[in-house]
C-alpha cells in the first residue's frame, strides 16, 4: 500500500545519487583491494624473491651421481680379462615415488621381480639417501626393457638407465684369481665410503676384483640436471665427470693360464706358475672353474646352491686355499736343511734297504720301492726319491730344525700374495703341535715329515713360491699378481727381496742337480717327460699327497681305490735349471702318481713358456713311473 | 564493410552498423585478453592450437558482447524473470540429472554441455535488479526479505551440487545489487558481524575436501606433496618471478609441470613468473581501469535496473579477479575460480564478455529509454 502510494513520487535523482555514492565507495574498496594484492605480490616477488628463487631452483635442479667406469683388468700382454659393457638397469628413486608398495606391486605385474631382488632392493634403499637411485634389477633383457618403456609414464620415479656392466671375456679360466663383481648391497655399502658409491651398482666380491676394489672403482662424478615434476631428467646443466678406475695390468700370462686350464683337462686341481726372482705370478689356476659372468647378473638361489653343493667344489680356490700334503715335493728342502745344517755333506752315502726303523721301535717305515735303492747319496736320493734316506735325515735333524730351516721357503705362513683369504697351511714343529693338538711331538712324526706326510699341509701357491725361491738360489720375493695399476708408464712396484740363508752354494746346486736328474737322470722318477730331449734342462720333483692313510703293511693299488680316495699327484719344477724363468707346481687331485699325470702337464707349460706357444708339443704320453 | 555486414544475420548487421560499444572499455578488455593469449601460449608450452582455440572463443565472446550491447536494457529487463526462472529450473534438473566428477554440476543437453550455475551468475543480478527496479530505493525490509529469498534459492541449489565457491560468488552478485541499491550501512555492519559469528557453524557444514582446503591454506607446508602442493608451487612461481620476471616462455614452474592447472586457474602464476611484478601491476592496472570505467558507465544509466545490473556485474567481475589473484598468492584457499579474461576456458570468457556487452548496452541506451 505504502509502496504503491509512493511509487509515482519516486525520486530518481536521489536513487541516482545513492548509486553514485555506493559506486564511489565500491571503487575505493576496489582500489584498496588492488593495493593490498599489489603489496602481497610485491612482498612475494621482491622481499621473498630470493627464497622462492631458491625453491624454484630446488624444484628444477637435481644432482645425481655419475658412476665411474671400473678399471679394466689385463694380462701382462694387454689381453683383456675383465671389461665393461653397456647394459640397462631398472632403478627407482624413493623420493619420487608416492606409494612405494603399490608401485612395486604394479611393477611386478610387468617384470617378474623375485622376492630376493626385492629384499635386496629394500635393504639397499634403507642404506642410501632417498634421492639416490636404488637398482631393482641389473642387466635387464631386451624384452623387459621394451615392456617397461611402453608403461614408463605409469611409474614416476622408476626408470631404465644405461650403465656399464662387468664382463669377463675369458670366463671360467681366470675366475678364481680375477674374481668377480656382484651387485652392491647394503652390507657392502657399510664397508665403503657410501658417497663414492652413490651411483655404483657393482663391487668386487672375490679375487683381484675384491683385493683391488679401491684401485679399480674410480671416483664418482656429479651432474646437475634439470628435471620435471616427475623427476625425469630433461637436460644436463653442469657436470663433474667421474674419474674412471685404474686399469690393472697383471703379471699373469693369459696364454699360459689358458694352456694350464686346458692341460688339466677334466681333472680337479691347481696350477701355479711364478717367475723366480721377481715373484710375478704367471699363471694361477684352480679347477674346476665357473662362469663369473653369471654372478654379475645375479644368480638365482637354485643356481648358487648347485655351485655350493657340487662335489667338485668349483667355488673353492684350490690354488690359494687348497691344503695338500706336499709329499715328496718337500724332499729338496729337507735335503737342503740337512746339508746346510751339517747333518750330511755331498759325499755322505747311505744304504737303502727298503725300510727304516727308529732305534728301539719295531715299526717299519717303508720305501716306495720294495727292496730299496741300494747305496745313495743326496743327489741320487732326490733323483730316485729315496724315502729311507729322508726318513733317516729327518729323524737325525729333529722336527724343530726342519721347521726352522724349511719355513724360510714360505711354508706354514702366508706368502703375502695380493689376494685375500690365502690359506697358510701347516709346517709342524713341536711347539705347533703342543699349541694346536695339545700333545707332545713323537719321533715317528718326524720320520714321515721327512717325506712331506703327517701334519704338513701346503697350498699350491706355497709350493710354487718355494720352488721359485729354490730356483732363484735363495732370493725370495712375495708372489704378486699386479704388475702395475693405471695407464701411466710402466712402474715396477718395488717389492723388497728377502734372502733365504745360503750357507754353501754347492749345497743348493747339488739339490738342484738332484732335481734335474729327476727329469733327465737315468733313474729319475720323472724321466718320462724328458724322453724327447727338450732343448733345456728342467729341475723337478714329483710328489704324492695321500688322501687317506694306509695301514702298516697295506698296499696302495690305484685301480682298487675309489676315485675320490685316490692320491693327489703333485709336481714342482723350474726351468731352465741353470737360470730359471719359471717355477711352477701342478696339483692333480686324485691323479695318482705325481710324475705320471702332473709331470707332463708341467712340461707342457714350461715348453710353452720357454719355446713359445706356437710349437707347443702335445701332451706326452704318461708311462707307469712311480712318484 | 557493407559487403561483410550484409553477409551477417540481421541482429549482427544492426549491431555492426550501429555499434553501441564503449570503445575505451573494449580496448582495455582486448588488451587484457591479448595479454592472456600471450601468457597462454607459454603456459601451453607453445601449443598454437590451444591459443587458436582460445582466440576463437574470444571472437565468439566479442560477438556475444556486440549482440548484447545492441539489445536495449528494457528488453533485458522484461526477460529477466524468465531467465531467472529458467536458471532455477535447470539447477533443479542438475540436482536430479546432472553429471560431473564428484559433484553434479554439468547438464548434458545432447548438443551442449554446460553448468547452469554459470547462467545464474547473470540471471540472479538481473532478477534482483528487475525486482528492485520496481521498488523505491533504498529498499524496504519487505523488499530485502524477498531479495534474500531470490538469492537463497539458487545459492542453496548450487551449494547442494556441491559447489560452495560458486554458491558464494552467485550470492555475492545478488548482495552487490542490494549494496548498490542502498542497503543501509548499519545493516551491512550487522550482517558482517553475523557472518563472523556464523563462521564456526559454517565450518561444521563444510565437506571434508573443503575443510582440508581451508586447513591447507592456513598451513600449506603441513602437506607439501599433497593438498599443500598447489599453493606452495604457485607461490614459488610468483616469488621466483621477481620484479622483472624470468621472461616470456621461461617459466620453469610451468614448463617442468610443477604448477598445476597452469593454463586455467593458475595462469596468473605463470604470468607472475614470466613478467614479474611489472606484469602483475600492469594487469592489475588494466583490471582497475576496466572496473572504474564500468562503474562510471553504470552510474550514467537512467534507470535503476541498468545501474544496478551494470554495477553488480562489475563488482562480480572484480570479485573473480580478487579471489583468483588472492588464491595464486596464497591469501585465499584454493578455489576453482579462473582469472577473468586471461584463463583458458570458453564458458567463463563468453559469459564475461556478454556481461560487458550488457554494461555497454546500459550506457549506450541511456538516452533511448522509454
Amino acid at each position: 500500500m505504502k509502496n504503491s502510494y509512493r511509487k509515482p513520487l519516486r525520486d530518481s535523482a536521489r536513487e541516482g545519487s545513492i548509486f553514485r555514492t555506493r559506486a564511489q565507495v565500491s571503487f575505493l574498496l576496489v582500489c584498496l583491494t588492488f593495493a593490498v594484492l599489489g603489496l602481497r605480490y610485491g612482498y612475494l616477488q621482491v622481499i621473498k624473491h630470493e627464497e622462492f628463487t631458491t625453491r624454484a631452483e630446488n624444484n628444477r635442479v637435481k644432482y645425481r651421481a655419475l658412476a665411474p667406469n671400473r678399471g679394466l683388468i689385463l694380462d701382462r700382454n694387454g689381453i683383456i680379462l675383465a671389461d665393461n659393457r653397456p647394459a640397462y638397469r631398472l632403478e627407482l628413486i624413493p623420493e619420487q615415488v608416492k606409494n612405494l608398495d603399490e608401485t612395486l606391486d604394479r611393477l611386478r605385474e610387468l617384470i617378474d621381480l623375485s622376492d630376493r631382488e626385492l629384499e635386496r632392493f629394500h635393504k639397499l634403499r634403507k642404506a642410501r639417501r632417498s634421492f639416490q637411485a636404488v637398482p631393482l634389477r641389473l642387466r635387464m633383457d631386451e624384452t623387459a626393457v621394451a615392456r617397461f618403456a611402453v608403461d614408463r609414464h605409469r611409474f614416476p620415479g622408476v626408470d631404465i638407465v644405461p650403465y656399464q656392466t662387468r664382463h669377463y671375456p675369458r670366463g671360467p679360466d681366470f675366475v678364481h684369481v680375477v674374481g668377480y663383481v656382484g651387485q652392491l648391497d647394503a652390507e657392502d655399502l657399510s664397508n665403503v665410503d657410501a658417497s663414492r658409491y652413490a651411483a655404483t651398482s657393482y663391487i668386487g666380491k672375490t679375487g683381484l676384483e675384491l683385493a683391488y676394489e679401491s684401485v679399480l672403482h674410480g671416483e664418482v662424478g656429479r651432474e646437475k640436471v634439470e628435471t620435471n615434476v616427475q623427476g625425469r631428467i630433461l637436460r644436463s646443466l653442469d657436470a663433474v665427470p667421474p674419474d674412471a678406475g685404474y686399469n690393472l695390468h697383471l703379471t699373469l700370462d693369459a696364454r699360459l693360464q689358458e694352456l694350464a686350464v686346458k692341460s688339466l683337462g677334466d681333472f680337479t686341481g691347481a696350477i701355479v706358475a711364478v717367475e723366480p726372482g721377481t715373484g710375478e705370478v704367471l699363471a694361477m689356476v684352480s679347477r674346476p672353474g665357473f662362469d663369473p659372468n653369471a654372478f654379475v647378473g645375479g644368480l638365482t638361489v637354485a643356481q648358487y646352491q648347485a655351485l655350493l653343493d657340487s662335489s667338485t667344489r668349483p667355488l673353492f680356490d684350490r690354488a690359494l686355499r687348497g691344503g695338500y700334503e706336499p709329499g715328496s715335493t718337500i724332499k729338496p728342502y729337507i735335503a737342503l736343511a740337512g746339508l746346510e745344517n751339517g747333518y750330511l755333506d755331498l759325499s755322505t752315502q747311505m744304504f737303502s734297504n727298503g725300510y727304516f726303523q727308529l732305534p728301539g721301535q719295531s715299526r717299519r717305515y717303508r720305501d716306495w720301492k720294495p727292496g730299496g735303492h741300494g747305496l745313495v747319496d743326496v743327489v741320487s736320493a732326490i733323483e730316485e726319491s729315496v724315502n729311507v734316506f729322508f726318513y733317516d735325515l729327518a729323524s737325525k735333524m729333529g722336527i724343530d730344525t726342519i721347521h726352522e730351516y724349511v719355513s724360510q721357503f714360505g711354508f706354514g705362513a702366508a706368502t703375502g700374495i695380493d689376494l685375500r683369504g690365502e690359506a697358510i697351511g701347516i709346517l709342524p714343529s713341536s711347539a705347533w703341535k703342543r699349541a694346536n693338538v695339545g700333545e707332545p711331538w713323537y719321533r715317528g712324526e718326524t720320520v714321515i715329515a721327512g717325506i712331506g706326510q703327517g701334519f704338513t699341509v701346503t697350498t699350491p701357491l706355497q709350493l710354487a713360491h718355494a720352488a721359485a725361491v729354490l730356483a732363484a738360489r735363495g732370493e725370495s720375493r712375495k708372489p704378486h699378481l699386479v704388475l702395475r695399476a693405471g695407464a701411466s708408464a710402466p712402474e715396477q712396484v718395488t717389492r723388497p727381496a728377502t734372502r733365504v740363508t745360503v750357507g754353501k752354494r754347492e749345497h743348493w746346486e747339488a739339490v738342484i742337480e738332484g732335481m734335474v736328474r729327476v727329469v733327465h737322470g737315468a733313474n729319475g722318477t720323472a724321466q718320462v717327460i724328458s724322453a724327447d730331449n727338450p732343448p733345456y734342462t728342467i729341475a723337478g720333483k714329483s710328489g704324492t699327497a695321500q688322501v687317506y692313510g694306509l695301514a702298516e703293511g697295506e698296499e696302495y693299488v690305484e685301480d682298487e681305490v675309489p676315485f675320490h680316495l685316490r692320491d693327489h699327484a703333485l709336481f714342482i719344477a723350474f726351468a731352465p735349471a741353470e737360470a730359471p724363468t719359471i717355477a711352477l707346481v701342478v696339483v692333480v687331485e686324485h691323479g695318482g702318481g705325481g710324475s705320471t699325470v702332473a709331470g707332463p702337464i708341467a712340461r707342457q707349460i714350461i715348453d710353452a713358456h720357454l719355446l713359445g706357444f706356437e710349437n707347443n708339443p702335445v701332451a706326452l704320453t704318461p708311462a707307469g713311473v712311480a712318484p | 564493410m557493407n559487403n561483410v555486414a550484409s553477409a551477417l544475420p540481421r541482429v549482427m548487421r544492426f549491431a555492426l552498423t550501429r555499434p553501441r560499444l564503449d570503445l575505451p572499455l573494449l580496448a582495455a578488455l582486448l588488451l587484457a585478453a591479448l595479454f592472456g593469449l600471450v601468457v597462454l601460449y607459454s603456459a601451453a608450452e607453445g601449443d598454437t592450437g590451444t591459443v587458436v582455440r582460445q582466440a576463437v572463443r574470444l571472437g565468439i565472446g566479442l560477438l556475444a558482447m556486440v549482440a548484447l550491447a545492441s539489445i536495449s536494457p528494457h528488453q533485458v529487463r522484461l526477460w529477466s524473470p524468465v531467465f531467472y526462472t529458467l536458471g532455477v529450473v535447470l539447477l533443479v534438473l542438475v540436482a536430479f540429472l546432472g553429471e560431473g566428477r564428484g559433484a553434479q554440476r554439468w547438464l548434458d543437453l545432447g548438443f551442449l554441455r554446460f553448468q547452469p550455475s554459470e547462467i545464474m551468475k547473470l540471471a540472479l543480478p538481473m532478477m534482483l535488479a528487475w525486482y528492485l527496479h520496481q521498488a523505491n530505493l533504498p529498499p524496504s525490509w519487505k523488499n530485502l526479505a524477498i531479495c534474500a529469498l531470490l538469492v537463497a534459492i539458487p545459492a542453496f541449489l548450487i551449494y547442494l551440487q556441491p559447489d560452495l565457491g560458486t554458491a558464494l560468488l552467485v550470492a555475492a552478485a545478488g548482495i552487490f545489487v542490494l549494496f548498490l541499491a542502498g542497503l543501509s550501512w548499519r545493516l551491512i555492519a550487522s550482517l558482517a558481524v553475523l557472518a563472523g559469528a556464523l563462521a564456526p557453524v559454517l565450518w561444521h557444514f563444510l565437506h571434508d575436501y573443503q575443510r582440508s582446503r581451508v586447513l591447507t591454506f592456513l598451513n600449506p607446508e603441513s602437506d607439501p606433496l599433497g593438498d599443500g602442493w598447489n599453493i606452495i608451487q604457485s607461490k614459488i612461481a610468483v616469488g621466483s618471478g621477481g620484479f622483472a620476471g624470468k621472461g616470456w616462455m621461461n617459466s620453469t614452474q610451468a614448463h617442468l609441470e610443477f604448477l598445476p592447472e597452469r593454463s586455467t586457474d593458475f595462469i596468473l602464476a605463470v604470468l607472475a613468473e614470466e613478467f614479474g611484478l611489472v606484469g602483475i601491476v600492469a594487469l592489475f592496472a588494466l583490471y582497475l581501469y576496466i572496473i572504474g570505467r564500468c562503474l562510471w558507465l553504470a552510474s550514467q544509466a537512467k534507470d535503476s535496473f541498468g545501474r544496478l545490473l551494470a554495477g553488480a556485474l562489475t563488482l562480480t567481475f572484480f570479485v573473480y579477479v580478487v579471489v583468483n589473484a588472492a588464491m595464486i598468492s596464497g591469501l585465499l584457499p584454493v578455489v576453482g575460480v579462473p582469472l577473468p579474461l586471461v584463463s583458458y576456458g570458453g564458458t567463463s570468457l563468453v559469459s564475461l564478455l556478454a556481461s560487458f556487452g550488457l554494461i555497454m548496452s546500459v550506457y549506450s541506451h541511456r538516452r533511448l529509454l522509454r
